[in-house]
């Protein structure tokens, strides 16, 4: 009997507290942008953000995000348009797509903390993100392109 | 050797062909078909009705209906721009419809690289065939003569007056029909003229999937669903269930029950369906349902099991089904004083496919419906009228995207499951969710395999003939027998478990030997997987090539340019055609890689370059690729670096110019992971790696840098999905060679097994 802050909005789950995030976030709640791929936390697909960080709601229980902000791909950006979500289809960046949610919420994370990363530093925070279509070279372009353009925004 | 040559009932476009073209006025706007003139059509299809490709409405809009499953590689992009090429339509009124299965469609497959390739003659004279009948309405409602108009843009005009394609539909009376011949005859443009195809493009279905709206199988919902997960047998073909004891699932909340799987299709023999009001529930109490099985054999096999399975077959050689057989290969070998001989091994893969698989299913209106992302909706539409027990045409496949096919989701016989599910309690909605070991418990694997590959060489060197035998679970045997040609010796055999071997190289007299590997396809459903046969084939091919010209003292790149000489059953067939140009084409690629890459220059210690090259996935659809990989191989720990993959490509015409760079870029990484990364083994009857940690596809750090090149052509456009996974594993392993000495022989490369070669360098 969770209450959290999701996207901007105060919700209160039903689900039991040790329910996985990622199920109460697709399946009670009904936004469906974030995915299951592992449920091990090991492939990325089910990352949302928990008070502005990366995480894997795939392990991460409803009642440890209490009094805590969620954010998912849905409210990234109110329109869509994150410099990253705008990067991702200038590149072409998806194939099957299915894991893009989570490269796009773990980059952004990155870029918070880090917005001008070297290509070592995308590998390391991007490493943990399978992307079963290879998509790699295009999702560290993209990534690149949004962090000059963010940082350009900024000058 | 081809399938669809054989078969043609499975090719749209032979079907279609024989069928004319009807265009006339609907109340709401035009449609655009193709009708039946034949009872071969009526035959073909089984109750035949009219196939529709597109619509135009009345403002315009031009609603492409793409039969193809949308998993990445933006066919219906693709597809769409075919049509408004030809019907000169304003491709931002181009919509997209990913249709839902129905009988109407034909044949809905997709898989083999094959969608552009048969869409694009078929998919081009559609366009042309409404473009013609557009300007002819649009003239007359002008009051000009046909000959006087032109079309472009979605706009009729001529002698400075003009009429969109909307006012044409709203205010026109079209009836028009184009026989096959006429549509044979359709001009279609020249490359010079062609404005969309070639030409940069945004993929339609990718800003959805920047900002979570693209819906999955998995997001599919119904309102008053329930959720369940299968409790899966000991092993995929003979376990049956003995009893169950849900008395622990009973404390997890939201438990609903667990029922028996009864499975008149034999699909899914021996599951138990775990339903709950939630798939964290459903989740749980699977995991405290005990169920105690009867099993047979099947649950002792190991990997080494299958592999020696596959070596006693081969020995015998009147094993298998000969695929190719020329004359004079015993003589040739009995003859020659110079014989190579190596034999090369694949471990079980894996699709592991992002999605795990899923489906929604329930019974409405008197339909079953199953909402499920699905790559061969006519393979799996039998199995559910057989496990449901009602007609197919009672059934209906809803389409979603697929997170991610590469061949898994050929195989739908999880949608099955789902739908016994539903029917076990009354065609209630079912959500069925598989985790992540399910999944993989549940995958067709790429069969591990064996080949052994033997050539027989004259004085100087010259190649005088050329066995090879490869033996594997065969995927079509076990799911669509129906699609198997026969060998020269009668015996049937699954093209995409031998074709790669059937190469373009004129080597002498010529056998290829494919057997049927009866251990695998027991313990497993041996599944297509991304590249199919050459995917592992080829790793032998080409890899023997490297060892057949270091063995006569031959620089790898010569060897192969003399063999691959264009004559005899190699020079291609006629104009027009896909595989025109024979191996000359290939020859092409082959020395415009060599030079793209320095070849033959000198390399840092510990580093070498490798090449290899193929024909992509069939002899009738060619795509000539080929592949230089650099690596380093650490000389203390045998670990491999790849550091750069060089592809040229010859795919004929280039509908999508990023969109088959796209392509090349996914499946040359996807067959450097298949070459280093990924396999497995199989325990006990069942995969031993079940989820990441154990079963490693390649990560962003370990991608290199990829120079992809094609060639420029206007010749027939083929696939692009799978052949540069095909080249990449015997590039890298020739490059271990070229770098180190040792020479491996089994995929994957382990670091260990490069440390052993290393030692034994031979």
């Amino acid at each position: 009997m969770a209450t959290f802050k999701l996207n901007g909005r105060s919700v209160s789950v039903t689900s039991p507290d040790d329910s996985p995030l990622l199920w109460v976030i697709r399946d009670e709640i009904g936004l469906k942008g974030t995915k299951f791929g592992c449920g091990v936390a090991q492939c990325g697909a089910c990352t949302v953000h928990l008070d502005g960080k990366a995480i894997r709601s795939c392990v991460t229980p409803v009642a440890a995000v209490a009094g805590r902000s969620v954010t998912t791909i849905e409210a990234l950006d109110s329109k869509g348009a994150h410099p990253l979500q705008t990067a991702w289809i200038e590149v072409q960046v998806p194939q099957c797509g299915y894991c893009q949610s989570g490269q796009i919420m773990q980059a952004a994370s990155l870029l918070k903390t880090t917005p001008q990363p070297t290509d070592a530093q995308i590998d390391a925070a991007m490493n943990g993100n399978l992307c079963r279509c290879m998509a790699y070279p295009r999702i560290k372009k993209a990534i690149k392109l949004a962090a000059t353009r963010m940082q350009g925004a900024k000058a | 050797m081809n399938p669809i040559s054989t078969s043609p009932e499975f090719m749209p476009s032979s079907v279609t062909s024989r069928r004319s073209f009807l265009i006339a006025a609907t109340g709401t706007g035009l449609l655009f078909s193709f009708t039946g003139t034949t009872g071969y059509a009526q035959a073909a299809t089984g109750g035949f009705e009219p196939t529709i490709w597109y619509g135009i409405d009345r403002d315009g809009t031009v609603t492409v209906n793409v039969i193809r499953a949308e998993m990445g590689q933006h066919v219906g992009t693709a597809l769409a721009r075919i049509v408004a090429e030809e019907l000169e339509a304003d491709w931002s009124k181009v919509k997209i419809d990913h249709v839902d299965s129905d009988a109407k469609w034909g044949l809905m497959v997709t898989g083999g690289s094959w969608s552009v390739w048969q869409s694009f003659p078929l998919m081009s004279q559609a366009g042309a065939a409404g473009r013609i009948a557009l300007v002819e309405e649009g003239a007359r409602l002008m009051g000009l003569a046909p000959g006087a108009c032109s079309a472009r843009n979605g706009i009729v005009s001529g002698a400075g007056k003009s009429i969109s394609y909307g006012d044409i539909v709203a205010k026109g009376e079209l009836k028009r029909t184009f026989t096959a011949e006429d549509l044979a005859k359709l001009p279609i443009k020249p490359a010079s003229e062609r404005r969309l195809i070639g030409k940069a493009s945004a993929a339609r279905d990718i800003p959805a999937k920047t900002n979570g709206t693209a819906r999955y199988g998995l997001d599919a919902a119904v309102d008053g669903m329930v959720y369940a997960r299968p409790k899966l047998p000991p092993t995929r073909n003979d376990s049956t269930v003995v009893s169950i004891d849900d008395s622990a699932a009973k404390a997890v909340p939201g438990y609903l029950q667990s029922i028996v799987l009864e499975d008149p299709s034999a699909t899914c023999p021996g599951w138990v369906m775990v339903y709950a009001t939630s798939f964290v529930a459903a989740n749980r109490a699977t995991d405290l349902v005990k169920v105690n099985w009867k099993s047979g054999d099947a649950a002792k096999v190991s990997e080494a099991d299958i592999q020696n399975r596959a070596r006693t077959l081969i020995a015998d050689p009147k094993s298998g089904s000969t695929v190719v057989d020329d004359k004079g290969v015993d003589a040739a070998f009995a003859a020659s004083k110079n014989k190579l001989e190596r034999t090369y091994t694949t471990s079980t893969a894996l699709h592991f496919q992002m999605e795990p698989i899923n489906a929604l299913a329930f019974e409405k209106d008197g339909i079953f419906e199953i909402h499920t992302g699905n790559q061969w909706q006519s393979l799996v539409l039998p199995w559910l009228a057989k496990a449901l027990g009602r007609p197919e045409d009672k059934i209906v496949l809803r389409t979603y995207l697929l997170g991610g096919g590469f061949g898994r989701r050929l195989n739908g016989d999880y949608a099955v499951g789902a739908a016994l599910a539903s029917k076990a309690i009354g065609g209630k909605a079912v959500k069925m969710v598989c985790t992540r070991p399910d999944d993989v418990r549940f995958d067709s694997p790429r069969s591990a395999s064996v080949q052994v590959v033997k050539m027989a060489f004259g004085a100087n060197g010259q190649v005088k003939a050329m066995d090879h035998a490869a033996a594997a679970g065969w995927p079509t045997e076990i799911m669509a027998p129906f699609f198997m040609p026969k060998g020269a010796n009668g015996v049937p055999f699954d093209p995409f478990a031998i074709s790669g071997a059937n190469h373009w190289y004129n080597v002498g007299a010529q056998r290829v030997r494919a057997i049927s590997n009866d251990l695998a396809n027991k313990t497993f459903r041996p599944g297509w997987l991304r590249s199919v046969g050459p995917g592992w084939t080829n790793f032998a091919v080409e890899s023997f090539m490297d060892e057949a010209a270091h063995s006569v003292g031959k620089d790898p790149v010569a060897f192969r340019l003399a063999l691959l000489d264009g004559t005899g059953r190699n020079s291609g067939i006629a104009d027009g055609t896909s595989a025109v140009g024979g191996a000359h084409r290939q020859h092409a690629v082959v020395a415009r890689l060599a030079k793209e890459v320095g070849w033959g220059k000198p390399m840092p210690k510990n580093t070498g370059l490798g090449m290899a090259t193929s024909f992509g996935q069939e002899r009738d659809m060619p795509t000539w690729t080929a592949c230089a990989a650099q690596v380093f191989v650490n000389p203390t720990t045998g670990k491999v670096k790849v550091e750069k993959l060089t592809l040229v490509i010859d795919a004929g015409t280039i509908v999508s110019p990023d969109g088959a760079r796209a392509q090349v870029e996914g499946s040359a990484l996807w067959g450097m992971s298949l070459a280093l990364f990924e396999g497995t083994e199989f325990k006990d009857g069942q995969p031993k790696d079940t989820n990441l940690g154990a079963y490693t596809p390649l990560r962003m750090a370990d991608v290199p840098d990829l120079e992809i090149i094609f060639i420029d052509s206007t010749e027939v456009p083929v696939g692009l999905g799978e052949p540069a996974t095909t080249v990449v594993g015997p590039a890298i392993a020739n490059a271990i060679f070229a770098a180190s000495g040792a020479r491996v022989r089994d995929l994957p490369i382990r670091p260990k097994a490069v440390l052993a070669a290393m030692k034994t360098k031979a």
